[in-house]
């Protein structure tokens, strides 16, 4: 049964402890738990490996733990848009992994799916298949791809009824659904809680079943990476 | 004179899109080439994100945070527009239900291995999802300038940058000729009006062949 909080600093109590491996949910700075992750970042929790697509910016989303120094490894897709990041990974204080992108979010979907591995085409042949097993199918090589779960998942979502079924808005879904199946424990923050009922049960994106806490989170910021217009014609 | 963005991504435009096709866009260059879509051509984009059917940018003040691209811009949803998460966005790219990418390079090598992640001494940021969607989907075409600023051919015998995939790229696109990869040799099929075949060879690195 999901546990309902007040915050993100009584959704997290109790819950976090150095060197854990945490999926963070989020596609830049899209769909991120901005509350939680403040919440984190106050708590002092050191060492943590992140699975995320991307690590924030400097100022803000994950960026936040990074310049806290609380970040040990990230393992991402991109990291592109971090200053601090590159300084800390020149440094030599931060440890990187970098994995395609749908190599990540398959090894997440993988790990709450039960399955240990699986075979993919994508980096056949690059770096990233260095290390690893290939084997043919078909006569097509593959590289063996292993599962990757974590101890825990903060994600973001749009709405939850008060059973805690999660519905995501437009493309801040992302991450999120997969990572909210591959950990031991989940916290789910959301913009909003309606009764139980008021989300039609054929548009649940993520059934209660796999969210083990959440609260409504505040103060949303929402920050935009790159806003693009277009001009009205006249 | 060589041909100008604008003018690639129209050639791209032509020669690559067909009405009813579902297509990822790499970020730069290539994005460009929505503006060049025949009339009459109805084309689906997907952003991996977690969309399929991308609309154009918003105008001012319409922006919504929870709607960007893979370029992390603010883009708009379409009637026909669908959202999905990056596991299923990523299953639709694996499973080779995307029937066109056209995305930047670095370097393309004879064999249509393909170099475009690693940027020479800055540092690594990362591949996105530029691995998957080369390795999976059944068209890759590249959208690049000929040579690099230092004037270092693109088109290459082999790939000295870290590889992207192996043996994946179709067509290349460049300012001054358009290349079809076939197994060990490039063939040129169209070129700009003002360079010669052999100004072509002389600025490149990988063996081609005139085929036009």
């Amino acid at each position: 049964m999901t546990q309902f909080f007040n915050n993100a600093e009584e959704a997290i109590a109790g819950v976090l402890q150095d060197g854990m491996l945490l999926h963070a949910g989020g596609f830049g700075l899209c769909g991120i738990p901005e509350n939680i992750i403040t919440a984190i970042a106050k708590s002092g929790v050191k060492n943590l490996t992140v699975v995320s697509n991307n690590c924030g910016v400097d100022d803000f989303g994950l960026g936040i733990l990074l310049k806290n120094g609380q970040i040990k490894k990230m393992i991402s897709s991109y990291v592109g848009e971090n200053k601090t990041f590159e300084k800390m990974y020149l440094d030599g204080t931060l440890e990187l992994e970098l994995n395609p992108q749908g190599t990540l979010a398959e090894r997440i979907r993988a790990a709450g799916a039960g399955i240990p591995a699986f075979y993919t085409r994508t980096g056949v042949g690059t770096i990233v298949a260095e290390g690893k097993e290939i084997r043919e199918f078909n006569g097509e090589k593959y590289i063996m791809e292993k599962a990757l779960l974590a101890d825990l998942a903060i994600i973001k979502g749009y709405r939850a009824d008060k059973f805690g079924n999660v519905i995501y808005n437009k493309t801040a879904r992302n991450f999120n659904p997969v990572m909210a199946t591959a950990a031991k424990l989940t916290i789910c923050e959301v913009e909003e809680i309606v009764e139980t009922g008021e989300l039609d049960p054929a548009n649940i994106h993520t059934p209660a079943i796999y969210i083990h806490r959440l609260f409504k989170g505040k103060d949303y910021e929402k920050r935009i990476e790159k806003v693009t217009i277009r001009t009205r014609e006249a | 004179m060589s041909w100008s963005v604008d003018e690639m991504c129209q050639i791209a435009a032509q020669m690559e899109i067909k009405d009813g096709q579902f297509i990822n866009l790499g970020i730069g260059m290539p994005t460009n080439i929505t503006n060049f879509i025949p009339k009459g051509i109805n084309v689906s984009f997907q952003s991996e994100n977690g969309m399929l059917g991308m609309g154009p940018f918003p105008y001012e003040g319409e922006e919504n945070a929870d709607l960007i691209n893979a370029g992390k811009q603010t883009i708009t949803e379409l009637s026909q527009s669908s959202y999905f998460d990056s596991a299923a966005s990523f299953a639709m790219i694996r499973g080779s239900h995307i029937d066109l990418t056209i995305l930047g390079a670095l370097e393309v090598s004879t064999t249509g291995d393909l170099a475009n992640w690693a940027v020479p001494g800055k540092m690594i940021k990362g591949m996105g999802g530029a691995m998957d969607l080369v390795a999976n989907i059944k068209r890759v075409v590249v959208l690049m300038t000929h040579n690099s600023k230092d004037g270092s051919p693109k088109l290459v015998d082999k790939c000295t940058l870290p590889l992207t995939g192996v043996g994946v790229v179709d067509r290349v696109i460049t300012d001054i000729g358009v290349f079809d990869v076939d197994h060990d040799v490039i063939k040129l099929i169209k070129k700009a009006d003002s360079v010669s075949f052999n100004e072509i060879v002389q600025r490149s690195s990988a063996k081609i062949v005139d085929a036009r």
